[in-house]
């Protein structure tokens, strides 16, 4: 130990030191994803896979039986497990990514400032906050890759889901931004929420947000309730679902392009832009 | 010359608070030079943390100025970290990583490759004793190991200048022991460190110079023996009578060599440059008017004499 204390680590350029220290960040989250995918896999699958299976199996197979059409009006319209596919890919990828960032973020920021393992590293405090960002959007898109093979699978025979993609690159840009709109959305309000107050604000928000989020009905059949289908607007939950069912079902009616794509690429740089500021503020004290 | 390895220039940081604005630190001015171990020393609640918070980035100072190495720590933070190694007062281990993990990503964090900071994180294994807790996740340590970790990880990358907030607070004697004869020796080997703490023993033994902090301002400044001869260092005798010591303080004033005298509802306390005999004409004094002495003590010049002298109240933990 006595010859290495006094040599020194090279110094280089910030920028690229920057970078570094960012992707040696990015290796870290991997690795902890790794050690927990397990865990990670059965949160993430649970509430789709079980949806799809009452609602696009059982259901369906009850109502090709005696007395099953109290449950489904038949009709010629997309099965019903068109409409879930793209509304629980986006609920997963959203509540994936706001809790990859927002619950381990929750936790170093209480009584003993974790965060500062992080916020000493040599690189500004906001890329910090962005690496937090980049790695919660990664684990969006991992839980859109787990739950998709149950939502495109289970369903009720002659009931497969309309999976019809015809431009991959805006495919592509949704997905992108819905899992970066997630994590930046965890990063912001895993600054601002007291640690002793999450399970009671997750509470709060995950029914009516997935409710309302027209993850289980397409947003134009919200038409012959125009109030509400004004008030969801508020929900980005509305715009994560809409994206995917313009992108993935095209079947099915749905926003326009341009409403929910100003929306999510808008909102996610907007959002990532405070949820920056805001980590930065709340971590340099 | 080369620049000094910490230098503060009226320092300030003032918190927003709940209840107002706390006045944490009020102008702190030091300087460290390079191969310095220098202990700020000051009772809970003094502003120790935040001075080496502002030192180290973490904090946002109000007014007033700092530099590590000749970096400004306001103008550019990353620069300074490259620079500094901090072990914090809480315990801000990754706790999603093993104790290994948290010293190998700290490397790699500065630069280091993949093998060289596994190595380096070897090396700390063995330097701080941790090699039966290597692969520990962080919640499973005791409180001197966590500790150990936390002061392994800031010496990650080697820094030039190592920031220690309390590093022995709470921890059993034996340990605390030991961690002593690890900074002394990494002093030893030239490492520059500023270290708080609010055991004068530990100042007292560890520490080439102490700063006496109090209220968010450095009182004095210096080696501790100095401290302990320089001007206000004096013994001071504490007796405590049944009755209102008055009379006995107007004879303690007019004795040689007492700088000060302070009386309470039934104590008097004299500093004294010289202390012998003042006990004895304390008592003869009282018992002329009728007082009779029921505790009395005399403490020889210290770091608790030269903090109550300076502050005029008991250094408190
Ligand atoms: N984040 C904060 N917000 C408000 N007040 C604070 C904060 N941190 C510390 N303080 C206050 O500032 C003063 C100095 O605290 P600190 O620097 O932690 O002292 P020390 O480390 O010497 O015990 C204390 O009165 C403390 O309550
Ligand atoms: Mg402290």
């Amino acid at each position: 130990m006595t010859a290495t204390q006094l040599q020194r680590t090279s110094t280089q350029p910030t920028t690229m030191s920057t970078l570094l220290t960012f992707r040696i960040m990015l290796v870290r989250e991997v690795r902890v994803i790794r050690r927990e995918f397990v865990s990670f896999v059965l949160r993430t699958i649970m509430q789709p896979f079980f949806f799809v299976f009452v609602f696009a199996y059982v259901l369906p197979s009850m109502a090709a039986g005696e007395g099953g059409a109290m449950f489904v009006g038949a009709g010629d319209g997309p099965s019903y497990s068109t409409v879930l596919v793209p509304g629980l890919l986006a609920s997963s990828m959203l509540f994936g990514g706001f809790m990859a960032v927002s619950m381990p973020l929750i936790m170093e920021l209480s009584d003993n400032n974790e965060i500062e393992d992080r916020v000493l590293a040599p690189l500004p405090v906001w890329a910090v906050g962005l690496e937090k960002i980049v790695a919660g959007a990664l684990q969006g898109l991992l839980a859109a890759v787990v739950v998709f093979p149950a939502l495109y699978l289970v369903h009720a025979e002659g009931a497969a889901p309309a999976i019809d993609v015809a431009n991959w690159p805006l495919l592509i840009v949704v997905l992108l931004s819905v899992s970066l709109l997630a994590s930046a959305l965890g990063l912001l309000l895993g600054t601002v929420i007291d640690a002793r107050k999450i399970s009671t604000i997750f509470g709060v928000i995950v029914v009516p947000v997935t409710m309302l989020g027209c993850v289980y009905y397409p947003w134009s059949a919200l038409e012959t309730i125009p109030w509400l289908q004004v008030l969801v607007l508020f929900n980005p939950m509305v715009y994560a679902s809409e994206g995917l069912r313009a992108t993935l079902t095209s079947g099915v009616g749905h926003m326009d392009t341009w409403a929910y794509l100003l929306f999510l690429v808008a909102g996610t740089g907007a959002l990532t832009w405070l949820a920056v500021r805001s980590f930065t503020r709340r971590v340099r004290r | 010359m080369s620049d000094p390895a910490i230098a503060a220039q009226e320092l300030c940081k003032t918190y927003a608070g709940s209840t107002g604005p706390v006045e944490a630190v009020a102008g702190v001015d030091l300087t460290v030079e390079a191969g310095e171990f220098l202990g700020l020393l000051g009772p809970n609640g003094a502003g120790k943390s935040t001075t080496i918070g502002m030192l180290t980035t973490l904090v946002v100072p109000t007014a007033g100025r700092a530099q590590v190495c000749g970096v400004d720590v306001v103008r550019q933070p990353v620069e300074v970290k490259r620079r500094i190694g901090m072990a914090s007062q809480t315990n801000t281990l990754d706790r999603q990583l093993t104790v290994f993990e948290n010293l190998e990503f700290r490397a790699r964090y500065f630069g280091m490759g993949a093998g060289a900071a596994r190595r380096r994180a070897t090396e700390l294994i063995e330097l701080l004793e941790l090699g039966d807790r290597k692969d520990a996740k962080v919640h499973e340590l005791s409180g001197g190991q966590t500790k150990r970790v936390v002061i392994a990880r800031a010496l990650a990358h080697r820094p030039d200048v190592l920031f220690l907030d309390e590093p022995t607070a709470g921890i059993d004697p034996q340990t605390r022991h030991n961690l002593w004869d690890t900074l002394r020796t990494l002093h030893t080997e030239g490492q520059t460190i500023l270290l708080t703490t609010h055991d004068m023993a530990e100042a007292e033994t560890l520490c080439g110079r102490v700063a006496i902090i109090d209220h968010g301002s450095i009182l004095a400044c210096d080696e501790v023996e100095r401290l302990k001869t320089g001007t206000g260092a004096e013994s001071i005798v504490t007796v405590t009578y049944d009755g209102d010591p008055a009379p006995a303080c107007a004879t303690a004033r007019d004795l040689p060599h007492v700088s000060r005298v302070e009386a309470t509802e039934e104590r008097v306390r004299v500093f004294t440059a010289e202390a012998d005999g003042i006990l004895g004409q304390l008592a003869t004094a009282g018992a002329e008017h009728g007082l009779a002495i029921r505790d009395a003590s005399t403490m020889r010049p210290s770091l608790e004499t030269v903090f109550l002298t300076m502050t005029g109240r008991e250094y408190r933990e």
